[in-house]
């Protein structure tokens, strides 16, 4: 993605960012991100985010270990080579059970983690694309895409919540 | 969220989340103290021992332990069980205490993760060193081969160990490594050069948007969700590696929960043994506080009772049975030539956790250290005991024999420690100790100065309610 020309707000505790997020939105005008040094509790809700779609990408791995593992290990012992074992059956059901268990959480969660990882970007070594490399230890931003704001009134917005700073910036986020 | 002013504070003193960051990655940052390259030169001495005896026993071969016919499992399966049990604390921590929303994990659960993983790695060694032919392990795992193919065999505990312990090892790491991702970030956002190069690699372009925080928020609940029960099927599956065979004292039910209580015991303790000495090597009083050390303690008093009572249970079960081979098993336990086994066994897991129904002992740091020592020892040889007191006399009186270690067994254990203790001090060093995005997420409920402040406003004496604080 090229940049683009923000309008970057930066506060120093989570409380003020939430008010502003919320009347900011309640305004109409559009909010491309916002960055934390911690999950802020009710920040996505008042961001309009959709929940995640995570667990149910979770649950499908889920279901897909699950039956990997139930049909490695039947089709092993039940079929490809069947073993006589003081002639109990081949089939023996409650044996399977730890290790479909074990498949199951272990496909599960690489799974989803892989998901995680990939759906939002990180891999080894990218660029962290984030307005102020403060955010990452005590400084809270929001970012405004400039086209869709009024400076001044965001500005004025901002400021009156207890914005530290209020600058327009053309940046890659 | 609101937290009533009577809670007790789990972050002393001045908590900014700037100061945060400085208190916790300053330990990154700055040269290592003194102690650090004590401990760690002593670690790597530890290390090089554990790298001579193992190098030893592969050159010769298992014949240079002490085991014989009768006895086939000793110290190998001891530390193994010892050291997964030890591997059990921090994801309890880290999964069941997120799920039941403990907030004074956040404080802990990074180191106690890294020790879980460090502990399952020592584990892992000796079921590998154990099967004799390490470089064909391999063959554990289902893998097509020219014998048929001949696959592994489902039907048995020892192959559902192997697919417990490498899933639980695997799952810990991903686990903890998605907790970091965030700190790494921190640090590197604070670093220049090189070292902003490492932790940007390692950091995956971590961004701290509120979309990456809700996913991050969702993978850890349901990373929670699965790692709960993992770490519960983990010992059980474990403790089947004996309760499925047919040896008295081995082949009793009541295996599964009483290991995993075991575990978890064993595991806070050596928690708790880590913790005391970094918090105060490395300055961390304001984080890891009394009060965590506190309802630690109750977790051993707890799972310390669990153990207490399975012994006792066992006993009971042993006798009410009525079987021979089964009573003597017990007998022979508490009153045979390994008596001393036993009895420190008992004394050191089941009276000594009783001393922390006293409040005044769970919050004296030099108590604690000591009960802890002796609880990692009390379950060293609760594993000794059950392997080597069921295995020595048999059913067949001509083949009873007695054990005892040779210097590579002892070289390999305290050699494995040196192993665990390196990669701890490795991670003390390099990797930032405490979550440092998770302490910030309760400084507005838990920090000592918002209690102060949150009794200001509802207008309550903060020294009646919670005399800690004043």
């Amino acid at each position: 993605m090229s940049s683009q020309k923000y309008i970057i707000g930066t506060f120093n505790d989570e409380e003020p960012l939430l008010e502003a997020v919320k009347e900011v939105r309640a305004a109409g005008t559009p909010i491309h991100e916002c960055y934390t040094p911690f999950p802020v509790h009710g920040l996505d809700e008042a961001l309009g985010y959709r929940r995640s779609r995570l667990p149910r990408a979770a649950f499908m791995f889920g279901v897909l270990g699950f039956s990997l593992a139930l049909f490695m290990q039947a089709w092993m012992l039940g079929y490809d080579w069947p073993m006589n074992i003081g002639g109990k059956p081949a089939l023996a059901w409650p044996d399977f059970v730890p290790v479909t268990f074990e498949l199951t959480v272990l496909i599960t969660a690489l799974g989803m983690v892989g998901t995680y990882l990939v759906a939002s970007g990180f891999l080894p070594g990218n660029e962290a694309k984030m307005p102020d490399i403060r955010c990452t230890s005590h400084v809270f931003c929001i970012a405004i895409p400039s086209n869709t704001a009024d400076y001044d009134k965001i500005h004025a917005l901002l400021m009156r919540h207890g914005a530290d700073e209020v600058e327009e910036r053309e940046i890659e986020l | 969220m609101y937290e009533s002013p009577i809670r007790r504070p789990l972050i002393t003193g001045k908590t900014s989340y700037a100061q945060i960051t400085d208190d916790i990655a300053t330990a990154v940052e700055a040269k290592p103290t003194k102690w650090w390259y004590i401990g760690f030169i002593v670690s790597l001495a530890g290390l090089g021992l554990w790298l001579l005896t193992v190098t030893y026993l592969l050159v010769t071969g298992v014949g240079v332990w002490g085991l014989n016919k009768t006895v086939d499992w000793g110290w190998d399966i001891t530390n193994f069980v010892w050291w997964v049990g030890i591997g059990h604390a921090g994801t309890l921590i880290s999964a069941i205490l997120l799920l039941f929303r403990q907030k004074w994990r956040t404080a802990v659960n990074r180191s106690a993760e890294a020790m879980t993983i460090f502990a399952v790695i020592c584990a892992g060694t000796y079921p590998l060193l154990h099967a004799g032919r390490p470089w064909v392990i391999y063959w554990v795992f289902p893998l097509p081969n020219t014998y048929g193919s001949l696959w592994a065999n489902f039907n048995s505990p020892l192959l559902w160990d192997v697919f417990a312990i490498s899933t639980y090892f695997t799952v810990s790491l991903v686990f903890w490594y998605v907790g970091l991702i965030p700190d790494l970030a921190t640090i590197r956002d604070r670093a220049e050069g090189v070292r902003k190069k490492i932790y940007g690699l390692l950091a995956f372009g971590w961004n701290g948007s509120a979309k990456a925080w809700q996913r991050f928020e969702s993978v850890s609940l349901i990373l929670a969700g699965l790692a709960t029960p993992l770490v519960l099927s983990v010992h059980t599956i474990v403790s089947m590696d004996f309760a499925t065979s047919v040896i008295p004292g081995w082949h009793t039910t009541i295996f599964p929960p009483y290991f995993v209580a075991g575990a978890v015991f064993s595991g806070f303790a050596m928690v708790l043994t880590l913790l005391i000495i970094m918090r105060k090597v490395m300055r961390l009083e304001a984080y890891i506080t009394l009060n965590h050390i506190d309802v630690m303690n109750k977790i051993i008093l707890v799972t310390g009772s669990i153990v207490g009572s399975a012994y006792i249970t066992e006993f009971f079960i042993a006798w009410y049975s009525a079987v021979p081979f089964e009573r003597y098993a017990f007998v022979n336990r508490a009153f045979g030539p390994y008596w001393w086994a036993y009895w420190a066994m008992m004394t050191c897991n089941v009276i000594t956790p009783q001393l922390f129904w006293s409040q005044k002992l769970r919050r004296n740091i030099t108590a604690v250290f000591i009960i802890s020592i002796f609880v990692n020892i009390g379950m060293w040889f609760e594993r000794f005991v059950i392997i080597v007191t069921s295995l020595h006399r048999d059913y067949l009186p001509s083949s009873w024999a007695m054990y005892s270690p040779t210097w590579v067994e002892i070289g390999m254990f305290v050699g494995s420690l040196g192993l665990f203790f390196t990669l701890f001090f490795l991670f003390a060093k390099f990797l930032p100790v405490i979550a440092i995005a998770e302490v910030k997420s309760i400084v507005k409920t838990s920090a000592e100065e918002h209690i102060k402040k949150t009794a200001e406003k509802e207008g309550i004496d903060i020294k009646e309610v919670n005399p800690q604080i004043a």
